[in-house]
């Protein structure tokens, strides 16, 4: 690959309706790209719960896709609350979602687990009070 | 069975997209997202109760062959414009989802 494949989103953190789309518009891109269904599954779950994190909490941020020789790598970064524990946030079942947030289906305490899981390697920089930068890789 | 076959089977009320040669690989049951998100495989048929647009988009990452509201619940307007806007199919059925994933059994197995 002569250049790296870039991608950028805004995700929008009023709009619960439109959350995923960053996520379903790189799941497109990467299939144009002949990429195989399983590289396209881990980003697209990676980088789908890692949106809806950041509409919850974190009044939405930016997704940046980075598509190299040998790995993808996605950055999601928001100005929000921060993690106070990210210890706990990472255990399954841990949540701190609001009931209405639950009402639609989320809040089941399995995003940072799923980001986790369906990825090579995965960073979380936080700060509680600045933001959370979270930098996932899948491997080629 | 195809999903056209199953659909008739169990008298599916289509919603959105089609059920014409779409062929299904296992069943996945369930409500929470994320749960969903990472259980639903490739060509799985999803029996859920949740209605909103959020369904659609994890049933397009996930691959899943069709989504199947259990218990009358009608899709949300915005999920059904991004169910037609993603090509993703849409039945819905009275039964329960306890009911469904019975139903889909016999019907299976009534073909074996």
């Amino acid at each position: 690959m002569a250049e790296n494949i870039r991608f950028h989103f805004d995700v929008d953190g009023e709009n619960f309706t439109s959350a995923g789309e960053a996520s379903v518009a790189v799941k497109k891109k990467l299939r144009q790209l002949g990429f195989s269904p399983d590289v396209i599954r881990k980003v697209s779950i990676a980088m789908y719960e890692g949106e809806i994190n950041m509409v919850i909490h974190a009044n939405g941020g930016t997704a940046d896709v980075e598509v190299t020789d040998d790995e993808i790598v996605i950055v999601l970064a928001d100005q929000g609350p921060g993690i106070p524990n990210v210890e706990m946030a990472m255990q399954e079942g841990y949540s701190t979602a609001r009931d209405n947030i639950r009402a639609l289906g989320f809040g089941a305490g399995m995003g940072l687990p799923n980001m986790k899981k369906y990825t090579d390697e995965m960073e979380i920089d936080t700060e509680v009070g600045v933001g959370t930068t979270i930098t996932m890789k899948v491997y080629l | 069975m195809n999903l056209d076959e199953l659909s008739k089977a169990l008298e599916l009320t289509l919603i959105a997209g089609e059920t014409a040669d779409k062929t299904w690989h296992g069943v996945y049951a369930g409500d929470l997202l994320s749960r969903a998100m990472s259980h639903v495989k490739l060509d799985n048929l999803w029996i859920t109760i949740m209605s909103n647009a959020n369904v659609i988009a994890v049933a397009s990452l996930t691959e899943a062959c069709a989504v199947i509201l259990a218990e009358g619940v009608e899709l949300l307007p915005e999920a059904l414009d991004a169910a037609v806007d993603n090509g993703i199919t849409v039945l819905s059925s009275t039964r329960t989802v306890n009911e469904l994933c019975i139903a889909i059994h016999e019907a299976v197995a009534g073909r074996t």
